[in-house]
């Protein structure tokens, strides 16, 4: 099972980004291997509209099943949870800390967007 | 980091000689100019221009001439009006994109039978990076006539959070862009509080409540001024029970004052002037930040 | 004829000028207000709106029993309103454009379109004077198509008024489109005069006529005057900075009604723009 982490490096120490739809890069962890790939998201960045849908494809090639991020937006959330990806919100500094919190139970999957969308 | 955008709905509120006030007032903060359409506020701040950065939006489409056919399916098929006729040729009756009314859907380039439509990303304005006497501000220029100032609006907003946060600076302030559409909701989008400059006439009132629904809408807390009060001390109650009414404070009254052109025509805010209203923008400013 | 009544910067006084002008016509004159976001022009009128008719951009619905999931509107979609996950597509609406090429892709021919209302146009009279208004939804960023919706209003030859929005961007260009001359107001201020000037440079890009009204004479300084001589822009009107003219507009009423000696300086403009627009102003 692998899940994607908004970060703004490329490594587990990066910080993690709080914004979902406006991530520069999702670190995809593979809990299986313990390895781990790191996705440009580049193209959302600079997305005229549409960030957070944009991002959720990303997120969906990527093979990941769920998505841990700071905050998600109405649109990303849709997208998401009609791709079938799970979503996780956490306030955890760095990706290694969110992963340590999702491995430890202690990370609630997301019923709903946490933040209005449109452009933040 | 505190983010408070400052808005009025309608324009000549007084929103952006405010702001230049509240920058200076606030001593420590990342400033933007979020009303990219027409900016303003650095003929008060005389930014200096540290960086300059293009702003790509979108696409559109253009028709390469030499092999269009004159088949008309762009003319038929666009939804935006914006496939023209070029008169004035011999060889039949070519085609050509208006690019100001282009909205870069895709749907000439897509079904031109000739391929003869290019689909080229656009360069719809630049933003930029500045220093100030009141810190840094982040700021732009929209090309004329160019759509997407939301879109401009985020990148400016997320610049100067970036620079506010690497400076360690407590408070982002902008001045918004007037109106409800886009580029207001593109600025105010998750800020901490929305600050609106009503002025106390009927169009006033009315655009107050528009600005309010809106704030309400993307469930930001909103403070409201009244702007040149004693033009009409009526409006200036109704203004403030309607913003009681829609939960948002009411923070204080300013004079209609003549110092606000006298301050502009100097490039300084009203409260580095000797202005008779000053007293009353201080004390908005802070019941703002309590 | 229609005259657009526009101006850089909010609040320059381009609606008082709009309904004035309108006001002292006499004639049967159709007001046109296509400042959407925040319209304002029936504020300043007496009279009930009649008709009302909801505005809608067309919207992609998916027919699930005929789509394979093949992704292709997705694709196409240059404003991701519309995205597949490898099954029937989601929608986006207030993303949506409108502008039909998911439907026109779908080899399947699964998409149709519907209605999406993003605002309504509403219908005033007051006495000769026929009010269009515009008025967007709030929290809708869709505001040029419904600019166009307004503008079905105006007929074959008859004179309309018409008030754009504010500013230099996309709505005011669907607003001035088709006007045979515009009027812009400024206040003679620093920030009159810049925004000013980026209106010229843009409402030269569509090539339509200018004059120029100054609005709150004798406040500022005369580097408008100036701008305006040295870009050839005649100066239609100056309206003095007068302190009742302002209590006036706060309580909804037209300066040609509340203060009647500005009366005839409204009636020379319309005489003015009604003639320069036979002869083409600026040229």
């Amino acid at each position: 099972m692998k899940i994607a982490f908004s970060s703004s490096g490329d490594d587990v120490h990066s910080p993690l980004d709080p914004r979902f739809g406006r991530a520069p890069k999702f670190l995809v962890y593979d809990l299986e291997t313990d390895r781990y790939e790191v996705v440009d998201n580049r193209r959302s960045l600079d997305a005229a509209q549409g960030a957070g849908i944009q991002s959720a494809e990303t997120v969906a090639r990527s093979g990941a099943g769920s998505v841990v991020t700071g905050h998600c937006g109405p649109n990303a959330f849709r997208a998401l949870s009609g791709a079938g990806i799970k979503v996780y919100h956490t306030d955890a500094p760095t990706v290694a800390a969110a992963l340590d919190l999702y491995r430890s139970g202690k990370l609630l999957e997301a019923r709903s967007e946490d933040v209005r969308g449109h452009w933040a | 980091m505190k983010e408070i955008v400052v808005l009025s709905g309608k324009g000549g509120t007084g929103k952006t000689s405010l702001t230049a006030a509240f920058a200076v007032l606030a001593v420590r903060s990342a400033i933007i100019d979020c009303d990219v359409d027409a900016a303003d506020l650095h003929l008060v701040l005389a930014p200096r221009i540290i960086e300059r950065r293009t702003f790509w939006s979108g696409r559109a489409a253009v028709v390469r001439t030499e092999k269009c056919r004159g088949c008309g399916t762009c003319l038929d098929r666009c939804r935006f009006d914006a496939v023209r006729t070029n008169d004035g040729r011999q060889d039949g009756k070519l085609f050509r994109i208006d690019p100001i009314f282009c909205e870069g859907c895709g749907v000439c380039v897509r079904f031109c039978p000739e391929e003869a439509i290019d689909f080229p990303e656009r360069v719809s304005g630049e933003w930029m990076i500045s220093e100030t006497r009141c810190g840094p501000m982040v700021h732009a220029r929209l090309a004329a006539a160019a759509e997407n100032s939301g879109k401009l609006v985020s990148t400016v907003r997320r610049e100067a959070r970036r620079i506010a946060e690497e400076r360690n600076l407590p408070l982002v302030l902008a001045d918004g862009p007037p109106g409800i559409g886009c580029p207001v909701i593109a600025s105010l989008t998750g800020a901490s509080l929305v600050m609106i400059v009503a002025e106390p006439t009927v169009s006033g009132v009315h655009d107050l409540k528009r600005i309010l629904a809106l704030a309400r809408h993307f469930e930001v807390p909103a403070a409201v001024c009244v702007n040149k009060w004693d033009l009409n001390p009526e409006k200036t109650r109704q203004i403030e029970r309607e913003a009681e009414q829609e939960g948002a404070r009411s923070i204080g009254r300013i004079r209609y004052d003549s110092s606000f052109t006298r301050a502009q025509l100097a490039e300084r805010s009203v409260v580095e002037i000797d202005a008779p209203c000053a007293a009353e923008v201080r004390r908005v400013w802070e019941r703002a930040c309590s | 004829m229609i005259l657009a009544v526009a101006s850089g910067k909010g609040g320059t006084g381009k609606t008082t000028v709009a309904v004035n002008l309108a006001r002292v016509v006499g004639s049967p004159i159709l007001l046109v207000d296509c400042d959407v976001e925040e319209p304002n022009a029936h504020l300043f009128l007496e009279g009930e709106f009649g008709e009302e008719e909801v505005v809608g951009i067309p919207i992609p619905e998916v027919d699930k029993s005929l789509c394979d999931g093949c992704g292709e509107c997705g694709r196409f979609c240059e404003y991701r309103a519309i995205v597949s996950f490898g099954e029937a597509p989601l929608v986006f609406p207030e993303l949506c454009h409108g502008c039909g090429g998911c439907a026109l892709v779908c080899p399947k021919r699964a998409i149709r379109e519907v209605e999406r209302r993003i605002g309504v146009v509403r219908t005033m009279r007051a006495g000769p004077v026929t009010l269009i208004q515009g008025v967007l939804d709030v929290g809708s960023p869709m505001a040029p198509p419904l600019i166009r919706a307004v503008k079905t209003s105006l007929r074959n030859g008859e004179p309309a008024i018409l008030d754009a929005p504010p500013g230099t961007s996309c709505p005011v260009v669907a607003a001035v489109r088709d006007a045979d001359s515009v009027l812009l107001v400024a206040e003679p201020t620093p920030f009159g005069l810049h925004d000013l000037a980026l209106a010229v440079e843009m409402m030269r890009e569509t090539g339509v006529p200018l004059g120029v009204v100054i609005n709150r004479c004798g406040i500022g300084d005369d580097r408008v005057h100036a701008f305006c001589a040295r870009e050839g822009i005649p100066v239609l009107l100056e309206i003095p900075d007068d302190r009742r003219i302002a209590e006036a507009y706060s309580r909804g009423r037209l300066i040609v009604d509340a203060l009647p000696e500005y009366r005839r300086l409204f009636e020379v403009l319309a005489e003015k723009t009604l003639r320069s627009v036979r002869e083409g102003v600026g040229e």
